[in-house]
């Protein structure tokens, strides 16, 4: 598994950016728990907003490995910045883009790809997390329309000053599950209160809630009733990416770690002289080291058109493990410090948890890795 | 339009610089374009883009300064020359200008654009002396440039404010930082850059490359510990006094 030159060339080029646009203000919109509208805007400028789709429908004409590179490069300095790029594009424009007709790739694709705007992605509901297909939002065939009625949870993107839309699942009459556009602004489309986070500060966190809300025929997304499985194999392209997100807030913590050690003294010598605590920082490396290798793999696997489920729900189980344990470490390394708002750190500590919670929970991932094994779930 | 613009590539200014002897050591350490470069680059290509034309980047060093050729002609220049040759090492600035200046003559040029100094050398004068050796005019420390026909029309940064210098094509300008804000090169221009031609010759002029000699490299003297002006309500104006002195107001 190696990366193209190109793509490490791809790859200075986003850290620079992420230095320079996303560092200086990350502290700021997580404080205050705004949604930083100038920075994803300034993603979208540079295409990042639209990286692996072709140039036709607004999109950067990249590929799927360099958004993951961007979606690590932008996580090490700011996770909140990097879920939204990556929920906007892997969920939305990746869904917009295979299962879209031309018309709705033109008219809803094309601005979200260009960075102009950015989408949501309704699947979860109170009563429907895990079990994705307990949803209870219904929709009802109306002359023309569908009337959708129902609630959702959890979702990310919904309701800024540049959302465009969100993509809601919906059981249909005959019982299955479809997804239909729902242009921000349509009657009976209710977005809700920003959800109040332990981490994601800056990320946009709402419920969503549909009152006899009609969306025209042609608003249906994908094959009727086909909507369901669709979605779920294109939910692995998003495994993928949460893991390199998770890789490169690991390494945000890591180069956060390194910086510290140095500057730290006690017993009249820096920390990082400690050999305690040279093997945390051996220990991260290993693993960041691991984890990267594998979201590479199974990025490789996907770009190539090769089968990967199992190495992308085993990649977002492991890399957000380690996420998650790695921010605990980095904190511990700046001992009081790592408690108080002013490092990276605790930001990086609060935003790791819910690594292991979204885009399918560790147990789901080891559910769907059981499966892939062969081994029955006993689930429906 | 023709317009050339001379980058360089320079040791990574986040790295400790290295000793080659009495020389600044350029192979094997991580190398960028010089940032100051990045907004020749991105003037040459804001007034290509707005008056027609394609940018050539222009370049001497070694044979890894080709990184820093790509990353320019990832950002959207046409194409480049590289003039890589072992009897260069160590050139002086009038040297590295007479080499610079054939090689732009080679490629043709109507405007030449180019750092105020580069972030390594610091020496300031490469690019008033292709101007000289080329025959043209030159206006340095441009801020904004305006083209109008035939004629280039700067804001010059001066101590006090700018002056409004116009000279007429062809000719050198040199830009400060804050003339522009270089773009970031998209993943697609990266690929490109790749498939870009690249003229790679060897050293276009004979002779000495240097007349200087460089003795010794000493370190820059530790600075002082600063001044704390206790403020017991006149710390302001004991500051304003302090900059006043230092002529910085
Ligand atoms: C910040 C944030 C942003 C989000 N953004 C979006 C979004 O944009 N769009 C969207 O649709 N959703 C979004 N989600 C929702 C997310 O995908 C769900 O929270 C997640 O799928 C888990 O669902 P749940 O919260 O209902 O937990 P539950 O499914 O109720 O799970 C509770 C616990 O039970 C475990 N569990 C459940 N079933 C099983 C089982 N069969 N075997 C073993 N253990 C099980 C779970 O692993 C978990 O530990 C977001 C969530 C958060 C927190």
């Amino acid at each position: 598994m190696s990366l193209s030159p190109e793509h490490e060339e791809f790859r200075k080029v986003v850290r620079a950016f992420a230095d320079r646009e996303v560092r200086p203000k990350a502290a700021y919109y997580d404080e205050r728990a705004e949604f930083p509208t100038d920075v994803i805007l300034a993603c979208g400028e540079q295409g990042f907003l639209g990286l692996p789709i072709p140039e036709r429908y607004g999109g950067a004409g990249a590929d799927y490995l360099s958004y993951l590179i961007c979606v690590e490069e932008l996580a090490r300095v700011d996770p909140s910045v990097a879920i939204t790029v990556e929920a906007h594009t892997s969920l939305v424009c990746n869904l917009l883009y295979h299962f879209g007709t031309e018309d709705q790739k033109t008219r809803w694709l094309t601005p979200l790809a260009a960075g102009k705007k950015i989408g949501a992605f309704a699947l979860t509901e109170p009563g429907a997390g895990s079990d994705a297909g307990g949803t209870q939002t219904s929709a009802r065939e109306d002359g023309d329309d569908y009337v959708i009625n129902g609630a959702k949870m959890f979702i990310t993107n919904s309701g800024t000053d540049i959302s465009l839309l969100a993509i809601a699942t919906a059981r249909m009459a005959d019982g299955q599950i479809s997804a239909f556009i729902v242009p921000v602004g349509t009657p009976g489309f209710e977005i809700g209160r920003k959800l109040r986070k332990i981490g994601w500060h800056a990320s946009d966190t709402r419920e969503l809630a549909f009152t006899d809300c009609r969306v025209p025929k042609h608003n249906l997304l994908g094959e009727s009733g086909k909507g369901f499985n669709q979605f779920l194999a294109q939910l692995d392209d998003g495994r993928i990416a949460i893991a390199a997100l998770a890789v490169g807030q690991a390494q945000g913590c890591l180069d956060e770690c390194l910086r510290y050690v140095a500057e730290r003294r006690q017993f009249g010598r820096p920390i990082g002289s400690f050999q305690a605590i040279q093997f945390k920082l051996a220990d991260m490396a290993t693993k960041i080291h691991h984890a990267k290798l594998a979201v590479y793999h199974a990025g490789n696997l996907r770009q190539n058109g090769d089968p990967f489920k199992i190495e992308a729900s085993m990649t977002k189980l492991f890399a957000t493990e380690m996420a998650v344990d790695i921010a605990r470490e980095a904190v511990q390394v700046h001992g009081g410090y790592g408690f108080i708002e002013e490092f990276p750190v605790a930001r990086f500590y609060r935003d790791s948890k819910v690594l292991e919670i979204g885009e399918g929970t560790s147990e789901v991932q080891r559910i769907i890795i059981a499966r892939q094994l062969g081994l029955d779930p006993g689930l429906r | 339009m023709n317009i050339v613009v001379t980058v360089k590539q320079i040791p990574d200014p986040n790295v400790a610089p290295q000793l080659d002897g009495n020389r600044l050591k350029r192979t094997g350490v991580a190398g960028v374009l010089d940032p100051g470069d990045e907004f020749g680059v991105e003037a040459g290509l804001q007034i290509a883009a707005a008056h027609g034309g394609e940018v050539t980047v222009v370049s001497m060093g070694p044979a890894q300064a080709m990184e820093a050729v790509r990353k320019a002609l990832s950002m959207g220049a046409t194409k480049g020359v590289l003039v890589s040759d072992d009897a260069l090492q160590g050139s002086d600035a009038l040297h590295t200008a007479r080499v610079l200046a054939e090689a732009i003559k080679n490629t043709g040029f109507d405007l030449i654009i180019s750092g105020v100094e580069s972030t390594d050398g610091y020496t300031g004068v490469v690019p008033q002396m292709i101007a000289s050796i080329l025959d043209i005019p030159s206006a340095t420390f441009a801020k904004s440039i305006e083209i109008n026909g035939d004629t280039v029309k700067i804001n010059r940064q001066t101590e006090k404010g700018y002056d409004e210098v116009e000279v007429q094509m062809p000719c050198v300008i040199t830009v400060t930082a804050g003339v522009n804000e270089p773009r970031y090169p998209s993943f697609k221009g990266i690929v490109e850059a790749k498939k870009k031609p690249v003229d790679e010759p060897g050293s276009p002029v004979a002779g000495e490359s240097t007349s200087q000699n460089v003795e010794s490299v000493n370190d820059a003297p530790q600075r002082g510990a600063g001044e704390v002006v206790e403020d017991d309500g006149s710390g302001a104006a004991k500051i304003a006094d302090f900059l006043a002195q230092a002529k910085v107001i």
